[in-house]
């Protein structure tokens, strides 16, 4: 027995990157990692109007992926609103000396794709971006958490960021997924059991046999919607797998100072006896492929349910909010999910845009028409070569949906990469909020396998019919 | 920033639940600069039609709300995107204080670095305040000093981070503290460096 308090991961990273602690409790905490985007626009201002520089451009980063167009082949056009969006972020880490991924470089991507795959994001370091579901990183069990524009400006100039330690969660999954399941099934399982806003003020910490079980893949995609329950960060122990996938990325550690990296990471995991401020357990056996049928990512349902009546709601609150999301979702009470027609499908975004979400909806699809039309972003480009390497990108297009270049594209329609007022799109996103594809258009949230289904029927659908006698 | 100690205003109530950032500014938007002005954009896609006219059903519309500076919601205000914006585009529009159950992390934090007072108040009491302000538009007072909303003769205790409160009562940010530690962070930073040399990107020097 060591005579140290048993700690938690989250605890552990903290603690490694507390450089003082104010009387109040709040820490000043040094940053590894700082991913920028287009939207920091706003904080590069205010480092202009103070005149300051940047205190680490060596461990700050820049993609260009908010604004990008998808379909940026040779002829097209694009709009210079958007454009300079795109030069500003250029401008700004030019000026400041910043390595940038941008429009046109092999490693450009979504940030949170970007960073794992380019060995940037690794075990046990904090890592900050402007954009909430920086909490994807947290899947290599790190410490990553999403900040606002006064932030961004605060850590460039310093390199450090205060912040107040948050109540720890741990959600532990245990047992085996069902077939034609992933992390996307149980993170709209996590949230819908704990609430949008359940996880206010926490740290989450996934645990147990079906989070092992999971490839890295799997768990950035639940890492990444742990913002969705209201979390600040979600974190996953770093295992065999996650070394895995480190080994011979282009910034991460290499040879000897690998291996003293590997060495001191597996001592990160949570000490046995950790105690967390609060913890559940989820039976995985129970989740069965979901959807959401609202306007938050809490409003989600298994595709086998029916769209629920809020006259059977005894809280006066909640059936309000349910009646609000009807009435925009344009859904009756009653009727089975896999009845409601979709108009559209998306594939994209950093929850569900890596290799294995391409493979998993190309699964579906091969040899099978879409009978709405449809978009695949990759999530790099890197993914996008890979996936084509595969042959991933002749089954999309054959089954008639367009595949084109990596970037947030309809996740966030800040691109132009929108739906028409009314439509309903089946998409791989985290958002289903009003507008967010666009304005007036609905959003259903599900998995790449799902979504490839509903593109199938023309309807939400159930994937696992259409698995059966594939490979996952 | 304006520090807040005691702002007496117009309250307006929104009764909805999941005022997500992307409500409180949509997307479309955030390609303006902060010298622009975000006011105009507000909860754009609630407050306006298609064609771009004020939907009068709209609260924060109602001749009898105009002007207000604290906004009163129902839980999980400010959720979704860190987008800073959000925030901005209450400020700018002229809210000083935002009342609800439960409000977003990242949006609370952002508030705070603004000037701007997120307030938790328990359900019953929002919702007894959303009640009585749609029957009846009122003014009234958040003393943050005293932690204490003075509305209709009554006063609402509420609580609030300690760190927040002394930032909000002083209209402090955080950098000139920061720099203040300027040695330490070096001190920490070298160090560190020696112990986890594994953490510097490899730039294959
Ligand atoms: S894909 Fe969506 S959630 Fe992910 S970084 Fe881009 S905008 Fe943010």
């Amino acid at each position: 027995m060591s005579d140290t308090p048993p700690r938690a991961l989250f605890d552990k990273v903290w603690q490694a990157h507390v450089v003082l602690t104010r009387d109040d409790g709040t820490s000043l905490l040094a940053i590894d990692r700082h991913f920028l985007h287009e939207g920091s626009h706003h904080a590069f201002a205010q480092l202009a109007d103070k005149g300051a520089g940047v205190a680490r451009p060596d461990l700050t980063f820049g993609v260009a992926d908010h604004y990008v167009p998808t379909r940026r082949g040779a002829g097209q056009s694009i709009d210079p609103a958007i454009a300079e969006m795109v030069e500003r972020l250029t401008r700004n880490t030019t000026k400041h000396g910043i390595t940038l991924f941008g429009l046109g470089d092999p490693r450009q991507g979504i940030v949170h794709v970007v960073g794992p795959e380019q060995g940037l994001t690794l075990p046990g370091l904090t890592i900050v971006c402007g954009d909430s579901h920086t909490s994807t990183h947290g899947a290599y069990g790190a410490l990553a958490f999403g900040i606002g524009a006064s932030e961004v400006a605060h850590v460039l100039m310093t390199g450090t960021l205060w912040q107040k330690k948050p109540k720890t969660f741990r959600v532990n999954v245990e047992g085996a997924l069902g077939p034609g399941l992933s992390a996307k099934d149980i993170a709209l399982h996590i949230i819908a059991t704990i609430g949008a806003d359940g996880a206010t003020g926490h740290a989450l910490e996934y645990a147990g046999s079906a989070i092992r079980a999971l490839s890295m893949e799997g768990r950035l995609t639940l890492c990444n919607l742990s913002i969705e329950s209201g979390a600040r960060c979600g974190m996953i122990a770093p295992d065999e797998t996650t070394f895995r996938a480190i080994a011979g990325r282009p910034f991460a550690p290499k040879g000897a100072l690998l291996d003293r990296a590997i060495e001191a990471w597996r001592q990160l995991p949570s000490d046995a006896d950790a105690l967390f401020d609060r913890e559940i357990t989820i039976d995985a056996s129970e989740i069965a492929p979901i959807v959401t049928w609202g306007i938050t990512p809490e409003q989600a349902l298994p595709i086998t349910a029916r769209v629920p009546d809020p006259a059977r709601e005894t809280d006066p609150v909640r059936a309000e909010a349910m009646r609000n999301a009807l009435d925009y979702m344009a859904l009756t009470p009653g009727t089975a999910l896999a009845d409601v027609p979709v108009s559209r499908v998306f594939i994209g975004s950093c929850t569900n845009s890596r290799i294995e979400d391409l493979r998993a909806a190309a699964s579906v699809l091969a040899g099978r028409k879409a009978r709405v039309p449809g978009l695949v972003s990759p999530g790099s480009s890197g993914v996008k070569r890979q996936a084509e390497e595969e042959g991933l990108d002749r089954i999309f297009r054959e089954a008639g949906l367009e595949w084109v270049e990596s970037g947030c594209s309809m996740c966030v329609g800040m691109n132009g990469d929108i739906g028409q007022p009314g439509e309903r799109i089946a998409s791989t996103t985290n958002r289903n909020f009003k507008g967010r594809q666009g304005t007036g258009v609905r959003t259903h949230l599900m998995s790449p396998a799902m979504v490839a289904a509903a593109a199938i029927t023309g309807t939400l659908a159930d994937c696992r019919p259409f698995l059966a006698g594939r490979a996952p | 920033m304006t520090p807040f100690t005691r702002v007496t205003a117009l309250a307006c109530p929104l009764a909805m639940a999941n005022i997500d950032t992307d409500q409180l500014i949509p997307a479309r938007f955030m390609r303006r600069t902060r010298k622009e002005g975000y006011g105009p954009v507000l909860l754009h896609d609630l407050r306006f039609a298609e064609d771009g006219t004020p939907r009068t059903d709209f609260a924060l519309n109602r001749p009898e709300y105009a002007g207000a500076g604290f906004l009163v919601a129902r839980r999980n205000f400010g959720s979704g995107s860190s987008r800073e914006a959000a925030v901005y585009a209450l400020a700018d529009y002229g809210i000083r204080a935002v009342i609800a159950p439960s409000l977003g992390d990242i949006f609370a934090q952002n508030a705070v670095n603004n000037g701007l007072l997120p307030v938790r108040l328990d359900e019953e009491a929002v919702e007894n305040l959303i009640a009585s302000l749609t029957a009846q538009p009122a003014v009234i007072t958040i003393d943050l000093q005293a932690m204490r909303i003075e509305a209709a003769g009554r006063a609402l205790p509420f609580s609030i981070d300690p760190v927040w409160r002394t930032k909000l009562l002083n209209g402090w940010d955080d950098l000139d503290l920061t720099q203040s530690h300027a040695t330490e962070i070096r001190a920490f930073m070298a160090k560190d460096a020696q112990s986890r040399p594994w953490m510097a990107p490899d730039r294959g020097g």
